[in-house]
């Protein structure tokens, strides 16, 4: 295995972007990262993805973005997992460069979910659980996480504000990211006082529907083409899965697959949890947060709200999550979230993410769930600091 | 021409009657019924017919509707741990959602799901009830 | 009037949706009087509801009745003005539901509100000759009145399933049947139509009355049965009124009646309506009981049946919900609500 790094970064403002299409948006990403990266040429690039099909009108996405960004010829491919399509896409190109096969490899999320109608949506998302025995019985995605939440809450004794500490840490955060959809800071009476979509979920707890891409220049770390001051280190990339629907899990309050490629990501970084400065977690509701925290080790089972509750995720505080906005404030363009987790994880480690800068962060964790975390993809990224 | 016949038609064992399977190697019940046990890998399955009957694990209502469920909209669903084993997600019927309680016993009913359109398919199929039990 | 080999009911099921709504309730959207409401309130389908998903809940408390293993069905029948399929057989998914496809007869039959007991007949018939031991009846309605036609306030949803099958396994055996039809267009509905026409006053004399009250004296007659014989005796009943004048004019008392008539509390269950009194009679008879069910059916005809009750009631009847059961459970709407439920706003 050769070791690989991660020499430019981009991404376009997450956004309803009425005015751009997919193929736009992607190549907006990727012209950003290239740019960042100073290189031109691309043996690969791996593109995430869920639903261009159902809401785009558009599959094939390899050869598509590889023809627009100018690059036809190169090998191009879509990588799909749900909502840890972002994720899985840097995997893969992580693994074609580790490989020795590639020298340099784009990945690239893209997104865009604003031209259909939200029934649409809810119908394309609910895809990421099963279709045969959830969403044909009318299941959608955010019931899922709501029934999630709400045995959450009834094991562990709490309540829904327990869970408001993440919402108002992503908004805080959001609102020095100028590339975050929502931009403005959430005080506990809005959280309180938000409109169930599901409940126990409030608008306050659930990410936006929106658009976005992001995209990162993977090469071998031993020729960096000048980058080497920039350059971060994967350290370690690796996916775990577990039952796609939820009634097939022995313990749904339990996310198993985060447990398990989180601890296989420890051992390939040679880290353990205490080494983590920063954790990109997937929030797309506030309750896959505390449950992410316990299934990856920082906290014991049912604990996961008190690391809101004591400040622990702040950006000064022990473990700053959503550093950036996470999935709930900065959004959640479902298959472009994984690769702007990494976007931002890198931002820290090089210490060019401004106010939200988590002070002396070396190492990096971003975690990139698909379905209810039936996949789950981790990233350690390691500085130079 | 009518859409989804035949992927509707060929699970109406299990969505009319609830009819899982069982592993001849290991005894594991199961809903959905399964190719390959997920306790022993044993690929031998006779069918079982689940008794419709459990407790309600969790549940929430739904106020954003997938397609094809608008009308309907808002509605419960809910997971139900079936006293045979397996946990069994549907929506939920004949209760007031303030009604709903974790831990309440509940029986399956056969109601319409949805249907495809003005023209196409009347979807039927499994959904839960409070007891009353 | 009767069949060769000895056929009763092994096993019985109602079922009655959750919500109503009141006739005043009705009334007040239209500026109908308040008093002289031809019911108090009529049962309503729940969305997720129609003559399909009611027959399989009703047959199910059949089948839990009967004992019986579904396979040994050798008809499905439905009986229904509110086939939720112009062209597609109900019956063949209750079939399903109950695991009784396969090696079974299985068909929807229409007679307006005779279509339940136009089934029973059937259903006799094919159990008394032995070319099967069990048969499925089931009348079942969700029916509609045009909003602001008188048949609005009426027009509810219900019905029951019966398992017919041989005498010596019957909680209630046949003792005779009868049939009276002409040629009386007292209430129809069109190919396509949504909601029914009727004949307003034309609907009593001639059909109603004529047709219940002829079926059941050729019946008695021949029978050699008085009004007295009778513990309990059911109706078609398509308003409060219409079964107990016409069961005073053929010397029932109130009391034999009162039992069987629910319409008071769920509205015009149409094919479901006479079968479902008959349901809450069998909750609450005694074994030895005799009992008169007579059915009507715009069109027009009436189905006359005699049965006693034997013993086996006293350990069938817990086996499934009570009728009773359906009547409590009760979620009162209002017309807004009603309008939603039943389809009635315009969305296009």
């Amino acid at each position: 295995m050769r070791d690989v790094s991660i020499i430019g970064v981009g991404q376009t403002p997450v956004r309803e972007h009425w005015d751009k299409s997919l193929r736009h948006l992607a190549v907006d990403a990727l012209l950003a990262a290239l740019h960042d990266a100073h290189v031109e040429e691309m043996d690969a690039i791996y593109v995430g993805n869920m639903l261009s099909g159902e809401l785009a009108g558009q599959e094939h996405l390899g050869a598509l973005i590889a023809d627009q960004l100018g690059m036809s010829g190169v090998a191009a491919l879509k990588v799909e997992a749900a909502c840890g399509a972002g994720g899985s896409a840097a995997h893969a190109g992580f693994l074609a460069v580790a490989s020795g096969q590639y020298r340099r490899v784009a990945v690239v999320g893209v997104e865009k979910m604003t031209d259909m109608w939200n029934g649409t949506v809810t119908s394309g998302l609910s895809m990421a659980a099963d279709g045969e025995y959830e969403a044909a019985n009318g299941i959608s995605f955010v019931g899922l996480n709501a029934m999630l939440m709400r045995r959450y809450m009834y094991e562990y004794d709490l309540v829904e504000e327990d869970f408001a500490p993440f919402a108002l840490n992503a908004h805080a955060n959001a609102a020095h990211n100028p590339n975050a959809m929502f931009r403005k800071h959430v005080t506990l009476e809005q959280f309180t006082k938000a409109k169930k979509v599901a409940d126990p979920i409030s608008l306050f707890d659930s990410s936006p529907i929106c658009d976005g891409a992001a995209a990162l220049i993977l090469s071998r770390s031993e020729n960096l083409n000048g980058n080497t001051a920039r350059a971060i280190s994967i350290a370690a990339s690796t996916i775990a899965t577990d039952s796609l629907a939820l009634h097939d899990r022995q313990d749904p309050l339990w996310l198993r697959a985060v447990e398990l490629s989180s601890i296989k990501a420890y051992a390939q970084a040679g880290v353990t949890p205490q080494d983590i400065d920063l954790f990109e977690l997937h929030d797309a509701f506030s309750i896959v947060a505390p449950m992410s925290l316990e299934a990856a080790g920082f906290a014991r089972r049912g604990a996961g709200t008190y690391f809101g509750r004591d400040g622990e995720i702040a950006i000064d505080g022990k473990l700053p999550i959503s550093t950036m906005g996470g999935l709930k404030a900065r959004g959640h363009p479902i298959g472009a979230t994984g690769v702007y987790q990494i976007v931002e994880a890198v931002q820290q480690l090089r210490g060019e993410a401004g106010k939200n800068q988590v002070p002396n962060a070396r190492i990096a964790m971003a975690q990139s769930l698909g379905g209810v975390a039936a996949t789950a993809v981790t990233h350690i990224l390691k500085g130079k600091g | 021409m009518a859409e989804n016949l035949a992927p509707n038609w060929r699970l109406r064992e299990q969505r009319y009657q609830l009819v899982g399977n069982v592993c001849l190697k290991c005894g594991a019940k199961h809903f959905p019924p399964r190719q390959v046990c997920t306790e022993c890998r044993g690929a031998e399955f006779e069918p079982f017919p689940f008794s419709g009957n459990g407790e309600l694990y969790s549940f929430t209502t739904l106020r954003q509707a997938p397609s094809g469920f608008e009308d309907f909209a808002p509605y419960a669903v809910g997971m139900i741990k079936l006293d045979e084993g397996p946990l069994v997600e549907a929506m939920l019927t004949d209760v007031n959602q303030d009604d709903l309680e974790i831990g309440m016993r509940m029986e399956m009913v056969t109601r319409k799901i949805r249907a495809e359109g003005e023209r196409g398919l009347l979807i039927y199929g499994y959904k839960f009830r409070p007891s009353g039990d | 009037m009767k069949p060769k080999r000895d056929v009763g009911i092994v096993g019985y099921g109602a079922y009655v949706p959750r919500y109503r709504i009141k006739a005043s309730e009705i009334a007040r959207v239209w500026g109908g009087a308040e008093e002289g409401m031809p019911i108090e309130e009529k049962a309503v389908p729940g969305l997720d509801e129609d003559t399909i998903t009611m027959s399989v809940e009703a047959a199910r408390n059949a089948m839990a009745r009967a004992q019986i293993n579904a396979q040994v069905l050798r008809a499905v029948w439905v009986g229904s003005e509110s086939h939720p399929y112009a062209v597609k057989p109900s019956s063949t998914v209750v079939a399903e539901a109950l695991g009784a496809s396969g090696a079974t007869l299985a068909a929807d039959w229409q007679f307006a509100c005779k279509a339940g007991t136009e089934a029973m007949q059937a259903a006799i018939a094919l159990v008394g000759s032995e070319m099967a031991d069990y048969a499925l009846a089931i009348g079942m309605d969700t029916a509609q009145g045009r909003p602001h036609d008188a048949l609005e306030y009426t027009a509810g949803a219900g019905g029951a399933a019966y398992v017919m099958g041989p005498a010596e396994n019957a909680l209630a055996v046949l003792e005779g049947s009868y049939s009276y039809v002409t040629d009386t267009p007292d209430f129809f509905r069109r190919t396509h139509q949504y909601y029914p026409e009727h004949g307003n006053r034309f609907t009593g004399e001639p059909a109603y009355f004529a047709h219940t009250l002829q079926a059941t004296r050729n019946f008695m007659e021949r029978m050699n049965f008085t009004p007295r014989d009778f513990q309990w005796a059911i109706f078609h009943q398509p308003n409060a009124k219409f079964p107990l004048q016409a069961s005073a004019q053929l010397g029932f008392t109130r009391d034999q009646i009162v039992p069987g008539l629910l319409v008071n509390r769920i509205g015009n269950t149409y094919a479901g309506a006479s079968l479902i009194g008959m349901t809450n009679v069998l909750d609450n008879a005694k074994p030895g009981d005799r009992i008169l069910l007579v059915s009507f059916g715009s069109g027009a005809g009436s189905d006359v049946f005699s049965y006693v009750v034997t013993d086996k009631i006293v350990e069938r009847r817990d086996l499934a919900k009570r009728t009773a059961w359906y009547l409590a459970r009760r979620e009162l709407i209002d017309y807004a609500l009603y309008a939603r439920f039943r389809n009635k706003l315009v969305m296009n």
